[in-house]
């Protein structure tokens, strides 16, 4: 089983252990949504803030899979192999 | 890009608790609570007010967190936003959906006033299971049985957007508020109109004779005199200003019989809104009231609005006023 590295901007760092960067092994199925259910069973307030309870990422959060925005793929459903960057960073919202 | 559009006081039991509604535009909703005046706040990991799974719903906004009665400690209300109220009885810590509500069968009808669909305002009755809400839109619902069903109770408030201005629901009550002597009489300030109900909420007249205009948010009774109440008018739903630019906060001391405008310490010229939440009343003797604008100044007043002064200016928009007598 590989690893995926989860870049995750300061706001957010601040609630998954002070780390912006984490390894987190790729869990069964493989898929965006594997991982942050992954990281947010040890960070529950990191996932209430990127999805709500319907697991949908929220409106204003942007997640990218090797630089490609999750929203053109397949959604929390886009497949993520090993070795592969995950990065979530806030949307620029308003002016 | 985060608000507050909900605070509340809760200082039953020894202890003061500070609850707040945050709403991130980035990263959604949250119940925080401090019990240090505000020095530090934490929430539960998996967050206060959550939908069950089977709701398949998202919370959008917490737009009003209720203490419950004195006798009740514990129980704290919350209602929120898409149009659902929730109960606590761990201090705010964690709430469970009404189900009666959420099931309601009107509930598809509601929809959403200009700021979202909401329930924004919960009264228990501090002698009896009944606990009264209203939402925007739909109007005053009230339960006998402490939540677990709901009837519609709008008879003699006018929905005039509606293609029946006297619908059973669809009502845009924008606050309500209970008398402090007489448990069954009620006051609204709606979406056009301001409202009196001697009868627990069963039917309603105008008591808007009086004011300078029947639009506003603002509804709040005195707490400890019966027939006082103050309200805070605004032009119209198309104008979201005070009429004429001068604001002015109205009191009724003989249940909205008459009105008297309030005005001394007020600016000149002023076209700022307060907003539904924004406004207070202590329970100090005489009640002191609070209101804050969107143009970002709080005004406060110690004898009942007689007399106010600016004592903060400048803030963001103004969404929510508590005021409490802490550590004296």
């Amino acid at each position: 089983m590989g690893t995926v590295s989860v870049m995750l901007p300061p706001v957010l760092a601040a609630l998954a252990g002070d780390s912006r960067v984490h390894q987190v092994s790729l869990p069964d199925g493989g898929t965006v949504a594997a991982l942050l259910d992954a990281l947010a069973a040890d960070y529950p307030v990191f996932g209430r803030r990127v999805r709500d309870e319907t697991g949908a990422v929220r409106r204003y959060v942007n997640i990218f899979v090797d630089g490609e925005d999750i929203r053109g793929l397949d959604g929390a459903s886009t497949a993520v192999r090993p070795g592969q960057e995950l990065l979530i960073i806030q949307s620029v919202a308003g002016g | 890009m985060e608000e507050v559009p909900s605070v509340s006081i809760d200082t039953r039991g020894g202890r003061t608790r500070i609850m707040a509604g945050v709403r991130s535009e980035h990263w959604g909703p949250t119940v925080m609570h401090s019990d240090d005046l505000g020095q530090a706040w934490t929430e539960p990991e998996n967050g206060a007010i959550r939908f069950p799974e089977e709701a398949g719903a998202a919370l959008e906004r917490i737009w009003q967190i209720q203490p419950d009665t004195g006798d009740r400690p514990g129980v704290v209300w919350a209602g929120c936003e898409p149009i659902s109220v929730w109960k606590s009885t761990d201090g705010g810590e964690h709430f469970e959906l009404n189900r009666g509500l959420w099931d309601h069968p009107h509930r598809p009808e509601w929809g959403a006033g200009y700021g979202g669909p909401a329930a924004h305002s919960i009264l228990s009755s501090p002698v009896d299971d009944t606990v009264h809400i209203a939402m925007s839109t739909g109007g005053v619902y009230r339960s006998t049985d402490g939540g677990t069903s709901w009837e519609a109770r709008n008879k003699g408030i006018s929905a005039y957007f509606m293609p029946d201005p006297n619908p059973e629901f669809g009502q845009c009550v924008h606050k309500i508020a209970r008398d402090s002597k007489d448990s069954k009489r009620l006051y609204a300030q709606n979406h056009h109109g301001v409202y009196r109900s001697d009868d627990d909420a069963d039917t309603w007249v105008s008591i808007a004779d009086g004011l300078p205009a029947d639009f506003g948010f603002v509804m709040m009774t005195h707490p400890t005199r019966s027939d006082t109440a103050w309200v805070i008018p605004m032009k119209a739903d198309s104008e979201r200003i005070p009429p004429d630019g001068r604001l002015a906060v109205h009191r009724t001391d003989d249940a909205g019989q008459s009105w008297m405008r309030l005005d001394t310490g007020l600016p000149d010229a002023e076209y700022n809104v307060v907003l539904r939440d924004a406004a207070a009343v202590d329970t100090s003797e005489p009640a002191g009231v609070y209101f804050g604008t969107r143009g970002g100044s709080v005004y406060a007043s110690a004898d009942e609005g007689e007399v106010f002064t600016e004592v903060v200016s400048h803030l963001p928009d103004v969404l929510c006023v508590r005021a409490a007598a802490v550590g004296v």
